[in-house]
Formats: C-alpha cells, structure tokens, sequence
C-alpha cells in the first residue's frame, strides 16, 4: 500500500506534513506497512492536502489529521474509499473516487508534469522506475546528436516561455554557432505574478529537467548547463541541488556520461528578486554577476559574444526542457498528434483567480477558455457573472467573454491582443475592476522595470500616473487616448521584452472594456465597487434594518441618523467605502452620479 | 567569512578567467553574506571588495539593483504579503492594509524593536490559496479576518 501525499507549496501550507505524520503514527498503531510518498504538486491546489492511495487508485482531498484514521481504516486495510474525504462539486453530488473521474483531471493531458504527483522528487530511483533518462539512453546510445534535434524540429516544440519561438529553430542557431564552448541555459527566473508552473516542476520533477537540458546540449554539443532559478523558491534549489547529486553519481550527469565521450555538467544560479532578469539578456547578465540590464540584440544568446561571458548558449524554458524527454522518447509523430497544427503538444497553466477549482491543469493546445474554466475549473466563485481572463501576466492581456470559445494556441491568443506569456490564467467576475488590473499590473512593471531604456522608465511611470487619476476620480476627457498613445510608443520604442510587453494590460482592457474607463472619468462610477472615490453613496431605506453600522464606520460624520433612519450627507462624504464594507446586508448603495439637464 | 570563488562558480570555472570567476560569485556572495547577518553591512562589503578586486562603487551598484538586498537590519519574523495577481483579484490589498494599520508600518519598513519587517512579493507561486502571506518561512493561504489576527498574535509573540 502506498500513499501519495502532494507536498506542493499551497499544501504544504494547508497542512500535508501534519497528515503524513499522522499516518506514520496511525501506521505504526496498526501495523500496517504503508509507504508514504511525498511528491511534487498534484494540480487541485484548491482543495489541499490532496492525496492518493495505492493501488486503488482512491484520491483524497482537504484531508485533515483527524480523517487519517478513517481513511487507513477504511481504504488501506479494507479497500473502500472512505466517503467523506472523497471529492464532490458541491454538498449535494455524488462524490466521486477515482482521480481520473475527477472533472478538474478528466479533460487534462499530462506531458511536462507527467511525473508530477507520481514521484517523489528527491529520490532518483522513483524517476527511473517511470521511464527517466530513457530518452537520454536512447540519444546517446543510438541517435547522432542531429537525430535529436531533427526530431525536436520536426515536433514543432514552442517556447513555453511565452512567446512561442520554435525551440528547434532555436538549437539550430545555437549549434550553428562557431566555438567549442556552449552553455544551456535553464530559465526558472518565473517572476509572473500568476503563474506557478515552473516552480512545480523544478520542485516536483527536477530529473526531467536535467534531462530535458542534457538532451539539448547533446544535439547542439554544449558542455555546460545552468538553470537560473528565483530566489523565492527555496524548495527548488533545494530539490535541484539533490537531483543534480544524485544524476553525477549514477553517471547521469558529469564526465562520460552513460559510458559515452558525452560531458554536461549543470550549475544553479538563485537569482536575487529582479523581474527583468527573466528576459534572457539580462538573465545572462546576472549570471556574470552584473546588474541585470537587458543588452540591445544581436548579438542573440546563441550567437558568439551574446551568452554569459561571450559563449555561445542556448536559453529555454523549464517546461521546454521537461516536454524534450517525451518527444525524443516517443517520437515527434506523437507529440504532433497532439493539440493543434500549429502549436502541438500541450500546455500548462496556473489557474487561479475567481474559479472554483484552482490549479495546475496541463492541457492539449486548441481546448476552448470555456472548457477551462466552466469544466476544469468548475466555473465561476459564488455564481457570479464572469467578466474576463488574463492570460500572460504582466505582458498579456484580458480576454472578454466573447472570445471564451477562442481556441487556446499561441497564434489565436496573439489575435486578440493577449499571449499566451509564461501560462498564468487568472480568472475575473463581475466585482473585478478592469481599471483595476490594468493599473495593478502597470504598478508592478513599472516597479520592475530595470530603467535602462527611457520609454520602458518613464513611459511607463506616465501611464500609471494616468490611470491612478482615474481610479481616484480624478479622469479627465483624452485620458484613454494619452493611455493608447503612450502604450503604443512604448511598445515600439523600448529595448526588452519587459517594455514592449508591459502597455498591453493597458491596451487590452481599453479595447475590450472602454466603457468601464468612460464610466470612472465621465460619470465618477466604478461598476464593480472596488475604486474607492467614486460613485455616489445613498442608503436603501427599504433594506435597512437601522443597526448603525455604516455610522460608526464613518470618520466623517456623513452618516446622519434620524428618528427611523440613516442616509448619507452628500457633502461631507468622501467616497471612502468605509460605510459600504461595514453594511452586513449590502443597503447602502453606490450609484452613478445622476446628470440632470434642463431644456430650454 | 570565507568565500572560494573556485567553489562557489561550479563547473563552469574550468573556462573563465581569474577575474570573470570573481565577478560571477558577486550574487551569490551577497546571499551568503546576507544569510549571516541578514542584511549587507558596509564592512562586509568593504571586505568583499577587496577580497575580490572589484571597486566598492560597482559592488554597491550591482547589490542596490536587486530586490533581494537589504542595507538596514531587519526584523526577526519577516511577514511577506504578496500582491500577485491571484491575490490581488481575491483581496491581498485587505489583508496588507489591515497588518499596516496593525503595526504602524509601510511596505518594506522594520518596526523599532526589530521584531517584524512588512514586505510585499509580487508573487510566491502559491496561487492556489489566494490571498497569501508568509511568516519567515511558514506561508498561510486563504486568509479572511480570522487569520489575519492570527497572523498579527503570531507575529506579536
């Protein structure tokens, strides 16, 4: 028997190490031989700690230590799952046993997180009893370096970074290049506020990283490899550190690997908390040790005098790197059988924001935003209405719910203004203010912006400046064509991907969502309550039940009380919201400022 | 403190130069230096420099850069709020405001007594959980009112 308990950041923090030490315990009370696995994160993030038992195949969510003994009673020693740990949509439905009838797991396809939630990730022997570093046998023993990355080319594999080059396209160029010496590089530099897909990765797999890169510097005859990884992730470098041991003592990694001539050793750089380091030139700038400042191409990274120190490189991402393994294993035939035409194979995604089940969900390329959200994810928190999905983080965009049967692939994201970015998808409902979001997320490129290259430093600055007026109430008449205006030279004049990435929350929202700029600068409204400053505030005398709430909240004494009832003194509030958070039964209202006219 | 450039570069020392190696390790010898006193004091930078022939203007310039360094000593619970776009669509800016109100302070900013430093992350990868905040090293997710004061007696202790 053999429990498979996720020690994934979010449930680790909702609690999997008190479970686990409970089932040693309860093991231990009744003697029962249980081998717990401790693995990388499963996907259900929502409902945590997640668990499988073995091999019935039961899966449990929210466990909690006091369901521990319930569930070896009931699954380890009889079999049967245990009712009340099992997974349901909601109070009323049947729950449901098995993962794969799960709906959050049913409509997914797993290649990068194959291994995710199978193995545990400090221990090498789980990654080769999957099938790992098979692919790596396979290419040294039996492929010429140029085998490997014609299969590579020919399964169209796509950056998983974001913007979707052709990862084959992109060797060719690294082996092209004249020199003996040649880096891979890893980018685990994942700073998309959004987005946890590489993190899991390098936490839950590491092997099939390393063995992704070892693929790669095999076809374009590199030596070195280095994954650069973020600072806020302890648990990676940490998992890494372990996994690149563990690979050099099997002769996995290091000098004549598997027996052969072939030499790969890989390095981890932590990064030091900069967003921009995740564009590859400033990436290669901090691994020198300099600041992290883009530098203007060419020359490119796998062009001489373009990688760390001048040496040729080639830089991907983690995902790239742990789809490589698959295709050199199984053939590009079968990853091109997958998703569409032009963007094969799958991709995953952070599904977080206003759903129900969120997560990591890996998903065939071509699936609709729809089924995403409403099958996988469940559908909208609370029934609410929903408004749009942003796609890429800071240098995506928001799609409105028109588009939600768009056909999730690289180019038809692009189409309508967003990209598919690293794979945040973040969902938004009717309370979400898209005002809002553009501005949070100009706030933090702005902030991350490295200030090298000036429409990047102060176009951006001037575009937060804008739409901070206009959240405040503060809009004037020509705001939103300032916005489109600088938005677009920025996008055009600035060095790095940050720049010319970072106007498109901006742009996005005004094409989609104009109205709701009109409503903050022409009527002071914001139709979703979350900008404070606008609106008019009035109390529904039918609804309120006179519990003086909204008057103890009011610092300004704008609430005024009569003999049986409470309204708002229109000239000495200040829009602050306080009385509306404080009304427990939603009476006070905002409204839109009436305009009256009279005709002559 | 000891800090062997030779070991600290890995394998990729074997092509670089004396000088290269040197400037390679800058990062990750701020980290260690600030994993011993949790923050850069000026004399250890001062000894760095010197130890590895890089002039003090440049290992100022490159350790300002990153968010990572601090120049000011910090509080000993170190209480992350991050403003992800998860958390920030599920209501992290509540939740920052309420433990800014708590203790007196603005982001980045220590408390006298150095028992607590404010900071937002732009994101902890733990989306999932929105809003999210970590203590040190301990993250709490899903946090409503409840644990907020939860967050702030922990914090107080």
């Amino acid at each position: 028997m053999r429990a498979k308990v996720c020690c994934g950041t979010a449930c680790t923090a909702t609690g999997a190490y008190k479970v686990i030490d409970t089932f040693k315990t309860e093991a231990g009370k009744r003697d029962v031989s249980l081998e717990i696995v401790k693995t990388g994160c499963q996907g259900l993030c929502q409902k945590g700690p997640v668990l499988k038992i073995e091999p019935a195949d039961i899966f449990y969510q929210r466990t909690k230590p006091e369901n521990v003994s319930w569930i070896v009673g009931y699954t380890i020693l009889g079999g049967a799952p245990y009712r009340q740990g099992l997974y349901r949509d909601n109070f009323l439905s049947e729950p449901v046993p098995l993962m794969t009838e799960i709906p959050f797991y049913k409509k997914q396809l797993r290649i990068a997180l194959r291994n995710n939630g199978r193995i545990d990730p400090c221990n090498i022997n789980h990654y080769l009893a999957v099938g790992g570093y098979k692919a790596l046998e396979k290419a040294l023993l039996s492929m010429t370096p140029d085998d490997v990355l014609n299969e590579v080319d020919k399964a169209n594999l796509r950056g998983r970074g974001g913007a979707g080059f052709p990862a084959g396209r992109k060797w060719k160029h690294s082996k092209g290049a004249p020199g003996k010496i040649k880096f891979v590089i890893a980018n685990g530099d994942e700073g998309d506020p959004g987005a946890f897909m590489d993190r899991s990765i390098m936490e839950g797999d590491p092997h099939s990283l390393l063995e992704g890169m070892a693929l790669c510097a095999y076809a374009i005859g590199a030596q070195y490899g280095f994954i650069y990884v973020r600072h806020e992730y302890p648990l990676a470098v940490k998992n890494l550190n372990l996994a690149i041991k563990q690979a050099e003592e099997l002769g996995l990694l290091g000098e004549n690997i598997l027996g052969t001539d072939f030499k790969f050793t890989v390095d981890i750089r932590e990064g030091a908390g900069a967003f921009v380091c995740g564009e590859s030139t400033a990436l290669v700038a901090s691994i020198e040790g300099e600041r992290g400042f883009p530098r203007v191409r060419p020359p490119r990274l796998s062009e001489p005098g373009g990688g760390p120190w001048g040496f040729p490189s080639n830089l991907n991402n983690i995902e790239t790197y742990a789809c490589v393994p698959v295709i050199v294993e199984k053939g590009s035939g079968y990853f091109l059988s997958i998703g569409t035409k032009n963007s094969p194979g799958t991709k995953v995604f952070a599904l977080t924001g206003k759903v129900k089940n969120t997560g990591l969900v890996e998903v065939p390329m071509g699936i609709t935003l729809r089924e995403i959200i409403y099958e996988i994810g469940g559908g909208i928190l609370g029934n609410k209405k929903f408004k749009a999905v942003q796609t890429g983080g800071p240098s995506g965009g928001c799609i409105p719910e028109k588009y939600l049967d768009l056909s999730v692939d690289f180019d038809s994201l692009i189409s309508v203004g967003s990209m598919m970015g690293s794979g945040g998808m973040v969902v938004m409902d009717e309370e979400t203010c898209m005002v809002d979001v553009a501005k949070f997320f100009l706030s933090f490129t702005q902030s991350e912006s490295c200030g090298k290259c000036p429409p990047c430093r102060i176009g951006t600055s001037q575009m937060l400046d804008i739409l901070k007026k206009i959240t405040s109430g503060q809009g004037q008449e020509g705001d939103i064509e300032r916005l489109e205006d600088l938005g677009k030279k920025i996008v055009a004049g600035a060095l790095c991907g940050l720049g010319s990435s970072a106007p498109n929350p901006v742009l996005t929202t005004i094409k989609y969502f104009r109205e709701e700029y009109e409503e903050h600068i022409k009527d002071k409204y914001c139709r979703a309550n979350v900008c404070s400053g606008l609106g008019v505030y009035t109390i529904e005398h039918s609804e309120c039940f006179l519990c003086g709430l909204c008057k103890q909240a009011c610092v300004f004494g704008a609430v005024k009380e009569l003999r049986n009832k409470f309204f708002i003194d229109q000239d000495y509030c200040t829009k602050c919201k306080a009385c509306y958070t404080a009304c427990p039964i939603d009476a006070v209202k905002v409204e839109k400022q009436k305009h009256y006219s009279v005709q002559r | 403190m000891d800090i062997k450039p030779d070991e600290i570069i890995g394998h990729i020392g074997e092509v670089l130069t004396e000088k290269q190696k040197k400037r390679g390790i800058l990062i990750h010898a701020f980290q260690k230096i600030q994993h011993e006193y949790n923050f850069l004091p000026g004399d250890a930078l001062k000894a760095l420099s010197k130890k590895l022939d890089i002039p003090m203007s440049d290992v100022y310039s490159t350790a300002t850069f990153y968010k990572q360094f601090y120049f000011t000593p910090r509080g000993k619970k170190i209480v992350r709020v991050c403003t992800g776009t998860a958390c920030h669509v599920r209501g992290a800016s509540k939740v920052l405001n309420k433990i800014k109100d708590e203790f007196n302070l603005e982001e980045g900013e220590t408390t006298p007594d150095l028992s607590m430093t404010l900071e937002t992350v732009g994101c902890i990868g733990c989306c999932g959980l929105a809003p999210v905040a970590t203590v040190n090293e301990d993250i709490v997710g899903e946090i409503d009112m409840k644990k907020i004061e939860e967050i702030i007696e922990a914090v107080r202790q």
